[in-house]
């Protein structure tokens, strides 16, 4: 086949034809992939909130509500129930604070406002000293604590909480998004 | 020359990473665990090979002045479509590779197959070419990788065996320029013996 001649008809033309096929592959594959894209961001939400309050029986997602946080913006609130009685809150909560910005945490309180559990659903930190945030080691240390008697504050800040080796921003980061679930929660007199 | 020679080129003596030196952004800034490298590298090869069938087939129709229009078209949505699919049904790496799923698109190893090989043979060698290539960027990515990983934090493909921190500077951006100098001078010295 010869190759197709360099003139203006055919220039337009065939960039039309690619621009549009090419759209059309795209439009059918956002369709495709729309629901699973959705069921697992949904999945993911579910399970940490699994993760982070105790034993449950409602869907709390079906349930959630907002209350301000007090610096313009609001938190989601998880109610986690068994049989009416609310067990425990999950706060999607973050901070801007991180060594690479945003860290977006789901924090697990009971109704006495004492922390059940922490996992971390969303950052951008260095890989092998912030990325340490979301294990055991660290993130289990603020379990059982209640944020009215126990400072969330970084020792290096005179507070009760160990920082991660070379990660003290990260590690303060986290102890901002957790105090920011505790004082939304306070302040919507959920505690 | 024969589809043999044209798929293990990209192995050693045309290795896009340790000889050609392209596309290093992502190599660097994806390889600070060896599943991250070898996810990377995946993503990479299937918009290679997409991307150079397409073209090789569309070289003859597409006028040489708006070629390379046409070509970023076609690796664009060939990369929003894996970005896509990722999304739906790899979460997890999707979430750690973030960003450079999208900039697979100027990545120069994509367009540079496809300006200097895809656009000038047959629909054949071009998938040969693009899966060779594709998986000698898998295979640099992985070792790389695996090497920052066992170095920097002790472990492989996530279980630690190496108890303690590790020498950090590996996982951080410097650690991953020595490692790939390191590697591009041994590939260079076996090459020369």
């Amino acid at each position: 086949m010869a190759k197709t001649e360099s003139t203006f008809k055919n220039m337009v033309l065939s960039l039309t034809l690619i621009a549009l096929v090419a759209s059309a592959c795209l439009g059918f594959v956002y369709e495709f992939t729309k629901e699973p894209i959705a069921l697992s961001n949904l999945n993911k939400k579910v399970d940490a909130i699994k993760q982070v309050v105790p034993e449950f029986n409602n869907n709390p997602y079906n349930e959630m509500f907002r209350l301000p946080s007090g610096d313009g913006d609001s938190l989601d609130i998880f109610p986690a129930k068994m049989d009416t009685i609310t067990v425990g809150y999950a706060v999607s909560t973050y901070t801007n604070k991180g060594f690479s910005g945003y860290i977006s945490l789901m924090a697990g309180f009971r109704p006495d406002g004492s922390i059940v559990n922490i996992t971390v659903l969303e950052h951008k930190e260095t890989p092998g000293l912030g990325t340490k945030m979301s294990e055991p080691e660290f993130k289990d240390q603020f379990s059982g604590k209640n944020p009215s008697d126990y400072t969330l504050k970084v020792r290096k800040d005179g507070g009760p909480v160990d920082a991660i080796t070379a990660a003290t921003i990260s590690s303060r980061a986290f102890c901002d998004a957790v105090q920011r679930a505790y004082i939304t929660l306070q302040k919507g007199a959920k505690l | 020359m024969n589809q043999l020679s044209n798929f293990t080129k990209g192995f050693i003596k045309e290795n896009p990473i340790l000889v050609l030196v392209l596309g290093t952004c992502p190599t660097l800034a994806t390889t600070s665990s060896s599943l991250n490298g070898l996810g990377m590298g995946i993503a990479t090869t299937f918009v290679l090979i997409g991307s150079n069938v397409v073209i090789s087939m569309l070289a003859n129709l597409i006028p040489d002045k708006v070629r390379i229009p046409a070509f970023v078209v076609i690796i664009a949505s060939f990369v929003t479509v894996v970005d896509l699919l990722m999304q739906a049904y790899v979460p997890g790496l999707y979430e750690k590779l973030g960003i450079f799923i999208p900039l697979i698109v100027v990545n120069c190893i994509v367009l540079g197959r496809a300006e200097a090989f895809a656009s000038k043979n047959s629909v054949l060698s071009s998938f040969v070419d693009g899966l060779g290539m594709g998986l000698g960027f898998t295979f640099a990515l992985g070792i790389l990788g695996a090497f920052r990983e066992i170095v920097g934090s002790g472990a492989i493909f996530g279980y630690k065996f190496i108890p303690g921190d590790g020498i950090l500077v590996f996982i951080l951006a410097p650690g991953a320029f020595i490692a790939l100098g390191y590697m591009i001078a041994l590939v260079n010295k076996i090459k020369k013996s």
